[in-house]
């Protein structure tokens, strides 16, 4: 009697379960959904909500409108690069210190540690650090997107922490016998035998290089360096229209392109991530829980 | 002392490998806290930071008595707040739930689907949220319509400003942050589950007694985390949703760090500013992590 009450109950406990996921599941992806259908739509139609689950009427102005503007070209440009030349540098400069700081015979461990989290919980702030990078002379450079803020300590911890988990150190003393240096060793065992921890801190570098405008709002002027993600503010924030002033029913019509171009210019700078993501997904999550064993 | 000095300069390349990430962290981390002195200046660019005169705690009181001092810290508390009471509780009811789901398959595509708006960058989110909230045209405004309804113009009202942000958020990380403790929940030996069952425990008895001690921990964790980051929520977001309209409620601590410096050119102002928020986040990180100690036993150091 008892056990056939837990069983219904737990039924519906199941049942209630699966019917707040799908909820939830169409809450998530009907608003991606309409961008992607609206992108293509006459944007009367979608205007005036007649729009829902696929296009009334085909209308790829938006697009073309948009592929013909140069800015989205070269900010789409820009931002490959720094995303390339960036997550390079991070990599280079976050795995090697993560393996450095993964080693119990480095000399003065405890404080090198301290200095690396001290930045994690204090900084100089907005103004004192745009000051010195003034001073270093890297106002509108290339190097200013890459390089100053590469340093991560949350990714130098995911690396120690999977070094010191991951790589015997009776290998290191093998190899120390065999008159391995640590430079060799580093380049010859550790990096090949971490692809994994590489991948996590290559990926979460990545993103965020390709979604940051920040550091480019405060450092950069030039036209021609700026980021993706900073010309979609003029588009989708400040409401500018990259297609210029008009007047009368032209100027409802540019309004009408403009709209066509926010919702494209959404798919355009976002697809790359959703569409990779899925694949590399194991790689996200590992990080989570790397960094969350020592956090 | 000089078997430490062998023993350093045995290891010299190990330090090789610190270097370029320790001198970057010196470099564009550790200088600029010594720019920090100029809060306590009247910093002027042409005279530098060894040329400009001290003023001492000027730029503080010039903070405190104004009256963007209680609006900023206002906005940032009530959105830092909303966010943690909301932002807390959901991810983990919904790794409890995602937890006890019986189909496999169906729990993959679910926790796919759900990270997916996660890696939407903030620019992307708020250029959305500002499209499908549009009072004329947005996706919302239509839904109302077509149940004879008009929906309000959340983006133009001070009180409608921090609804936006905290829900916005949660559609956007929800998924994202259970990852966590669906990580924890992972953790535990299946032979509690299987005790509990020949027990006669139903599934909400195993969430109530199995899963939910088992991840109090990881919880308590991440509240401190979150409470000692109280005054320093991000800026990004606030910043792009803030408009004319809703500034009442969306100038907050940070923003207007960045409008004083980077626009009004104050930099010493700025700069106090910017200092005491970081002050008074790590004051509230110690407090947290101490009352946290205390009560469970649990604390980050």
């Amino acid at each position: 009697m008892v056990k056939k009450k837990r069983l219904t109950q737990d039924a519906v406990v199941n049942i209630v379960f699966h019917v707040i996921a799908v909820l939830m599941i169409i809450m998530v992806i009907y608003p991606l959904w309409f961008v992607i259908i609206a992108s293509f739509s006459n944007p009367a139609d979608v205007a005036s909500g007649k729009v829902w689950l696929w296009p009334k009427t085909f209308d790829v102005r938006g697009y073309q409108k948009l592929f013909e503007q140069s800015q989205i070209w070269k900010s789409y440009l820009n931002t490959i690069i720094y995303t390339i030349v960036g997550t390079s540098v991070a990599l280079v400069v976050n795995i090697t210190a993560g393996y450095a700081m993964s080693r119990k015979d480095l000399p003065g461990r405890k404080w090198i540690n301290i200095f690396y989290i001290i930045p994690m919980f204090v900084n100089g702030g907005l103004i004192p650090t745009y000051l010195i990078v003034k001073q270093f002379g890297l106002l509108d450079t290339f190097l200013v997107m890459v390089l100053p803020f590469s340093v991560s300590t949350y990714n130098i911890i995911v690396a120690r922490t999977f070094f010191q988990n991951s790589l015997p150190e009776s290998l290191w003393e093998a190899a120390q016998i065999d008159g391995c240096s640590t430079m060799r060793y580093f380049l010859q065992f550790a990096v090949p035998l971490s692809k994994a921890v590489i991948a996590v801190v290559g990926l979460w570098t990545a993103v965020g290089h390709w979604n940051s405008w920040f550091n480019a709002l405060i450092y950069l002027q030039n036209e021609e360096l700026i980021p993706l993600q900073l010309l979609l503010r003029r588009i989708l924030i400040a409401n500018e229209s990259l297609l210029g002033a008009a007047t009368g029913t032209m100027a409802q019509e540019l309004r009408q392109l403009s709209d066509m171009m926010k919702y494209g210019s959404i798919v355009v700078s976002t697809l790359p991530i959703m569409m990779l993501y899925p694949f590399l997904q194991k790689y996200f999550n590992q990080g989570v829980m790397i960094g969350a064993v020592k956090g | 002392m000089k078997n430490k000095l062998r023993n350093v300069k045995k290891h010299y390349q190990l330090y090789l490998l610190l270097l370029p990430s320790a001198l970057l962290l010196f470099c564009f981390a550790y200088l600029p806290m010594i720019g920090i002195v100029i809060a306590f200046q009247d910093y002027s660019p042409a005279l530098g930071i060894l040329g400009s005169k001290f003023v001492g705690f000027k730029n503080f009181m010039q903070y405190f008595k104004s009256y963007q001092f209680g609006v900023t810290i206002k906005n940032t508390l009530v959105l830092s707040l909303y966010s943690i009471v909301v932002g807390f509780p959901l991810p983990i009811l919904l790794a409890l739930m995602c937890n006890q789901m019986k189909t496999k398959m169906f729990k993959k595509v679910f926790q796919v689907i759900t990270y997916l708006p996660h890696f939407i960058s903030t620019m992307v989110m708020c250029g959305l949220i500002l499209i499908f909230l549009s009072p004329s045209s947005g996706l919302f405004a239509n839904l109302f319509n077509l149940f004879g309804a008009k929906f309000p113009n959340l983006m133009a009202s001070a009180t409608g400003f921090k609804h936006v942000y905290v829900w916005s958020d949660i559609w956007q990380h929800l998924g994202w942050d259970s990852i966590i403790y669906l990580a924890a929940l992972a953790g535990i030996d299946p032979t509690y589950y299987e005790a509990a069952t020949v027990d006669g425990a139903s599934t909400l008895q195993k969430i109530r007694f199995i899963d939910i001690p088992m991840i109090l921990p990881t919880a308590m964790v991440l509240l401190i985390l979150r409470a000692g980051s109280i005054l320093g929520i991000g800026f990004e977001k606030v910043f792009l949703l803030q408009n004319v309209q809703n500034i009442m409620s969306s100038e907050i601590i940070s923003t207007y760090v960045y409008k004083m410096g980077m626009q009004s050119m104050q930099y010493s102002l700025s700069t106090a500013i910017g200092l005491f928020n970081t002050v008074v986040n790590v004051i509230v990180l110690l407090l947290v992590n101490l009352m946290s100690r205390k009560l469970t036993e649990s604390s980050l150091f």
